[in-house]
């Protein structure tokens, strides 16, 4: 490694440790983004003779690069950024504090993932999804998947774990190759994870013709794009990998959503040499991410938190959920984008017949949403209000991102 | 109303509903039940014939793409215009906004539009972002507009058409004037859900759609402290 970027590797886990001490934050973003400015290359340095690979997509890429990272782990240690800093100064933080490692697991941001493409040279990329999310700020999705696509034009031999279940994704992820060039279409691995939010995708990102869709099947009426013969498969509990063996996973982490998530880990392992037979067992050593799915016991009460960010993770939120009391938080800062329109694209009827408490700063929006959706609620201003206002037992917590994170500070930052 | 129930048609969900805009075909329809009136509530796909015989029709935003391919469709089934012809309501949201008008740009190109308003609708030089406001022309008799709006368009109104609104915060049309309306056609930049915000609005298409003068007042609690809210935060926002 230069001088150059040892300095600033040595500075940026320094500033991390001093964001942690001061308890200003987890130190993942902080102590990178100064290492970026000392060396603008240090990314690309601290990636240098690493195997990597990149987790990108709208939902599950926390969880996905968490489970990954635990089944890469069977070949040795693994540098990650776990607590879902998923932009190039949070890899430079996970990377520099983590020192050498043989193997590297990140977490991208979507619209960043052109960029850590040319800055690591993963060996694997992993696709999860395209759905909609903080339209105010983010692009357009069908523009997300153009500059995937351009992205993987430039990195054909790059190997690519995709979703076959997202038009969107499967068109991303196959740009044509230029045989006169000698380059080639990048190899894709498919998988199957389920998908149960489909509102995105009734347009061909090709040709603009309608998609049409017949169980879990679906193609283009224009053109020859169609759903792949995925290779990992969901199925019961557990995954079928491209051999046809089928594989039990037992997992921590609720929710079907959360088995589409373990076959993708596994798929990415396996571009590894990691045989799933190996990873499967170290998925379940998994129980929180983040600080998601965390159960903490308080007053009696024993609070599960759920994120939900958008339209699709709500309906996975609320088949994750227990029948049980649900406090519902609502926030529209920056991150969280600042539009709530899209909480009419979430169908609340799955709690009725629960107690449902809602907070948070946009609690009105949601007063009004609940409201027409025929669901009862009680409005609260705090949290230990809402804790107060139900009786000991579980109390299910589904909120957007800075919700989520008020909420997780009021626990003491769990993970 | 054209028959027994009140027939509600949401124009497209395949292609024009990237912003919640759902909502509008919900809050109609529970305002119109909590008044004892019948309601039928129709999905229309981008594949499939319009009816021309509904009372309101919505048309919701959309991304460039289905934006354009939407209007296509509009123009070639026909069953719009023979519905506004016959005295149906139309609510325009963003895209679906633009796309009533004589001209709209979508992904660089000058598009046809229904021309069912007389505006049309070019780029501007900025995306508008963020809380839109405004007063309601004092013709329709409404309390003060509330909404976001998101949209890259600026559109220009023809003497046959009058704005919804004049802009207190935001951009709408063009910083000045937002919206537009004509008969039972009405048009807005507030975008996805608008009527989550603006319930006098969706009484305004109901009274429209049935002929009635007045509506029995609803419980409007909460929407009434979510347009507070916003109002509030507009003001801080400028303070």
């Amino acid at each position: 490694m230069p001088l150059r970027a040892k300095v600033a590797s040595s500075v940026s886990r320094t500033a991390a440790a001093l964001s942690r001490a001061a308890g200003r934050g987890d130190g993942s973003v902080i102590g990178g983004w100064i290492g970026l400015k000392i060396d603008p290359d240090l990314l690309a340095h601290l990636s240098a003779g690493r195997a990597i690979a990149l987790v990108s997509g709208t939902n599950g890429k926390t969880t996905t690069t968490r489970l990954t990272s635990a089944a890469v782990g069977v070949l040795g240690r693994v540098a990650t950024n776990s607590f879902g800093a998923n932009m190039p100064s949070g890899h430079t933080s996970a990377l520099a504090k983590a020192g050498s490692t043989p193997y590297a697991v990140l977490e991208v941001d979507e619209h960043y993932l052109a960029q850590v493409l040319e800055a690591t040279e993963p060996h694997v990329v992993a696709l999860l999804n395209l759905s909609r999310d903080q339209l105010d700020r983010a692009k357009e999705v069908a523009m997300m998947a153009q500059l995937w696509r351009a992205a993987l034009v430039r990195h054909t031999d790059v190997r690519v774990v995709a979703n076959a279940d997202d038009p969107l994704v499967v068109w991303a992820a196959t740009p044509p190759g230029d045989p006169a060039r000698g380059i080639n279409p990048p190899h894709v691995t498919w998988f199957s994870a389920g998908q149960r939010w489909h509102d995105d995708s009734w347009v061909c990102p090709e040709c603009g013709s309608t998609i049409q869709r017949s169980g879990e099947q679906w193609w283009c009426t224009g053109c020859p794009l169609r759903r792949p013969e995925p290779h990992w498969v969901v199925e019961d509990e557990g995954v079928l990998d491209p051999t046809g063996a089928w594989h039990k996973v037992s997992l921590q982490l609720p929710g079907k959503v959360n088995l589409g998530n373990a076959a993708t880990a596994l798929a990415v392992a396996a571009e590894f040499g990691v045989r799933p037979v190996d990873a499967v067992s170290r998925l379940g050593i998994v129980t929180s991410v983040a600080g998601r799915y965390a159960q903490v016991d308080k007053d009696g009460r024993n609070i599960r938190l759920l994120l939900a960010k958008n339209p699709a993770s709500w309906l996975e939120a609320f088949d994750m959920a227990d029948d049980a009391p649900t406090l519902l938080s609502i926030n529209a800062r920056d991150p969280d984008g600042l539009d709530t329109s899209w909480l009419y694209d979430v169908d609340f009827a799955p709690l009725r017949g629960r107690q449902v408490l809602i907070t948070g700063d946009r609690a009105y929006d949601l007063a009004v949403r609940l409201d027409v959706n025929d669901v009862p609620f009680q409005h609260v201003r705090t949290f230990d209000d809402a804790l107060r206002s139900v009786p000991p037992g579980r109390l299910e917590v589904i909120a957007n991102y800075t919700a989520f994170q008020d909420i997780r500070a009021e626990l003491d930052r769990v993970i | 109303m054209s028959s027994e129930s009140l027939r509600i048609v949401w124009i497209y969900p395949d292609l024009l509903s990237t912003y919640g805009d759902r909502g509008n075909a919900l809050i109609l329809a529970r305002r119109a039940r909590q008044r004892g009136m019948p309601v039928e509530v129709l999905e229309v796909r981008s594949d499939e014939r319009l009816p021309a015989t509904a009372d309101i029709y919505l048309v919701g935003g959309g991304e460039d793409g289905p934006q354009a391919l939407g209007a296509q469709r509009l123009l070639a089934d026909g069953g719009l215009h023979r519905a506004v012809a016959q005295g149906s309501v139309v609510f325009g949201v963003c895209a679906g906004y633009q796309l009533l008008g004589t001209s709209f740009f979508a992904k660089g190109v000058q598009c046809r539009g229904l021309e069912l308003l007389d505006l049309y609708s070019d780029r501007g030089e900025s995306r508008a972002v963020g809380e839109l406001a405004g007063e309601i022309d004092p013709r329709l008799g409404l309390p003060p507009l509330t909404g976001f709006e998101n949209h890259g368009g600026r559109t220009h109104l023809g003497p046959e058409v009058s704005p919804l609104a004049r802009v207190t915060a935001g951009v709408g049309n063009d910083s000045a004037t937002e919206g537009a309306w004509r008969g039972k056609l009405l048009g807005t930049y507030s975008h996805g859900p608008a009527l989550a915000r603006n319930p006098a609005l969706a009484d305004l298409l109901l009274r429209w759609a049935t002929g009635a003068h007045q509506l029995p007042p609803l419980d409007d609690t909460w929407s009434d402290r979510l347009r507070n809210e916003r109002r509030s935060a507009v003001a801080a926002a400028r303070a």
